[in-house]
């Protein structure tokens, strides 16, 4: 049926008997919301079966890495927890941070240059300083870091909540107490 | 055997039609080539292992151990790469002779989505090997998604999986690679062509109209099959003489030096050590795809008709656009990389606009000068101009992704091929 038609016999029934559309036309209709519920509730049940497991095993829950005595770090260093996928930083002060491997340009791993005292990044050049401040773009952003505390003397990472942040403020330091 | 030929084609075409120039046989080897990474893929399925521990040493005993193990993973390789330059060329051929107006209008569309497809196939099966080179490809490739604004850093979370690419973005990927977009691309390859003949077949020069029609068979089904037999043979040539990549297996910990995109995302690659992000991840690749999409509803007068270039006035202005688009690229370039990096030279202003709209503007101002001073006194038609914009964008794209792949070394600093 062409539209046209469906449009005059829509106004035929409207003039016979207003408000009132034909059996015809209801099941017709009746039909086709049907399909298109079925199709999005589908589409629905597809997205939760793919995305509800992947969330589930990349919880939020907290992972601790034990990586080590306070005193076993030097004032001013950096140490490389490959395992951890963060470098432990010691400011001059005695706070303590755990940077995260990942350039935050493009998620490249940075490296540590003990000479120059920054983290170079090997895809396009960008430099970060102990605390994971931006020293040379393309990088936008200060390097993520995991949150640390320090429980009877020991530095403990929990390597599984990624801090996202545009610049080093103090009070991302651990201090021990 | 015969029926079979006669039902894919009409019983007779238009002489002119199988001219070789008129298409180059690309649409055809683009389907010979998806054929063969079915076939090759389906061998390859017998013995790969999607799991970050045991990937790699599957693809080590498929090398090692496996009779022909490492040519078929080798022929899949590269029908992977041809498959995307030749889907590629068939998008220009068949844009430079017009056939993505009227009635061809929806395939153009479709056209575009098989790109997009066989992109996404190429990225996903990239991951597979597990080895430094495609782990830190895939990172970076879906690291740019996180600069689209809103939804981009979702959008990476969400295909990989977690916070890096992991053993869950290896599982995902590999069921694209294998069943989603095989499924898709096979199914709607087949409505691509059954479109094409529904068009009326390949579009033919305007005045070739009332040439003499000729038999299907022996005339185009043999030169098809010359067609697939020449490209067939290169595979192979390709196959036996270069091995696809496989370095160490990927350590999440240190990254390859320099790490770069994989080879057609290059360009983009190139375009963010230019721009800001937000512009080279997102403004630009979103303007251009609308571009495409939209090019085929312009209201054109005239109907198609199949030339090459349009006319002698449209081929001219492709020819000078061309050097003046590579020109433009290669200097903005160098200049960016050498003269003046607009983000060290104005330290206060946010790199949005130190980076991105600065340097977007400048290189506009360029563009309406080439307008203005050339382009306007040759008064084109409407056609002819999206055609312009079109070579454009090709050649610039292409010119980034040249330099993206073979000038940037160490460090991605401008190096020369031989020294990377």
């Amino acid at each position: 049926m062409s539209d046209q038609q469906k449009i005059e016999k829509q106004n035929n029934t409207e003039k016979d008997q207003p408000a009132n559309i034909s059996r015809r036309d209801f099941f017709s209709y009746a039909w086709k919301g049907l399909g298109i519920f079925a199709a999005l509730e589908s589409i629905g049940v597809i997205t939760g079966f793919i995305f509800s497991g992947k969330s589930k095993t990349t919880s939020d829950s907290k992972q601790l890495f034990e990586a080590g005595r306070v005193d076993s770090f030097a004032l001013n260093s950096v140490t490389a927890f490959m395992g951890g996928r963060f470098y432990l930083a010691r400011q001059q002060d005695g706070g303590f941070i755990a940077l995260s491997l990942r350039c935050t340009h493009l998620g490249c791993a940075i490296s540590w240059e003990k000479n120059k005292k920054r983290f170079i990044c090997p895809c396009h050049s960008s430099a970060f300083d102990i605390n994971g401040e931006v020293l040379n773009p393309p990088a936008a952003r200060a390097l993520n870091y995991y949150p640390c505390m320090i429980e009877n003397g020991i530095v403990i990472v929990d390597i599984n909540t990624l801090k996202e942040r545009n610049t080093f403020r103090k009070d991302q330091l651990a201090y021990a107490r | 055997m015969r029926n079979i030929f006669l039902h894919l084609h009409p019983a007779k075409v238009n002489g002119t039609a199988l001219r070789f120039n008129r298409t180059f046989g690309l649409g055809g080897m683009a389907a010979l080539l998806v054929v063969i990474q079915i076939i090759t893929g389906i061998l390859l399925r017998f013995y790969y292992v999607p799991s970050p521990a045991e990937a790699y040493n599957s693809i080590l005993f498929l090398k090692n151990e496996v009779l022909f193990g490492q040519l078929t993973r080798n022929i899949h390789h590269w029908s992977g790469v041809f498959l995307l330059l030749i889907a590629f060329l068939h998008l220009l051929r068949v844009f430079f002779t017009g056939a993505y107006r009227n009635k061809r209008k929806i395939n153009w569309l479709f056209g575009l989505i098989l790109l997009v497809l066989i992109v996404f196939s190429n990225f996903t099966g990239y991951l597979l090997p597990w080895d430094q080179l495609a782990y830190w490809a895939i990172t970076v490739g879906t690291s740019i998604l996180s600069y689209i604004p809103l939804f981009g850093d979702g959008l990476r979370v969400l295909i990989t999986g977690g916070k890096e690419v992991n053993g869950g973005t290896l599982q995902t990927f590999y069921t694209f690679h294998t069943a989603v977009l095989p499924f898709l691309l096979l199914i709607l390859v087949i409505y691509h062509f059954w479109r094409v003949r529904k068009a009326g077949g390949v579009l033919i020069f305007d005045e070739d109209e009332n040439a003499e029609k000729v038999p299907v068979i022996p005339n185009l089904v043999y030169r098809e099959f010359i067609v697939a037999l020449v490209l067939v043979a290169t595979v192979l040539v390709f196959a036996t003489f270069f091995n696809a990549p496989l370095h160490e297996k990927a350590n999440p910990a240190f990254s390859m030096n320099p790490t770069k995109a994989p080879w057609y995302f290059a360009g983009i690659q190139e375009l963010l050590m230019h721009f800001h992000p937000f512009f080279a991840a997102f403004i630009i690749p979103l303007g251009v795809m609308v571009f495409l999409a939209w090019i085929p509803f312009l209201d054109y007068d005239g109907k198609e008709m199949g030339n090459w270039f349009i006319s002698e006035k449209g081929r001219r202005s492709v020819k000078s656009t061309a050097m003046f688009a590579a020109g433009i690229t290669i200097a903005g370039i160098l200049f960016n990389q050498y003269l003046i990096n607009f983000e060290i030279l104005m330290p206060k202003m946010p790199a949005l606009i130190s980076n991105g709209i600065i340097p977007l503007v400048i290189l506009m101002l360029f563009m309406a000068a080439y307008y203005w001073l050339y382009i306007k006194h040759l008064s084109l038609t409407k056609a002819e101009l999206v055609q312009v914009i079109f070579v454009f964008i090709v050649v610039a794209f292409v010119v980034l992704s040249l330099v993206g792949i073979f000038f940037r070394g160490k460090d991605m600093e401008l190096t020369m091929p031989w020294e990377i």
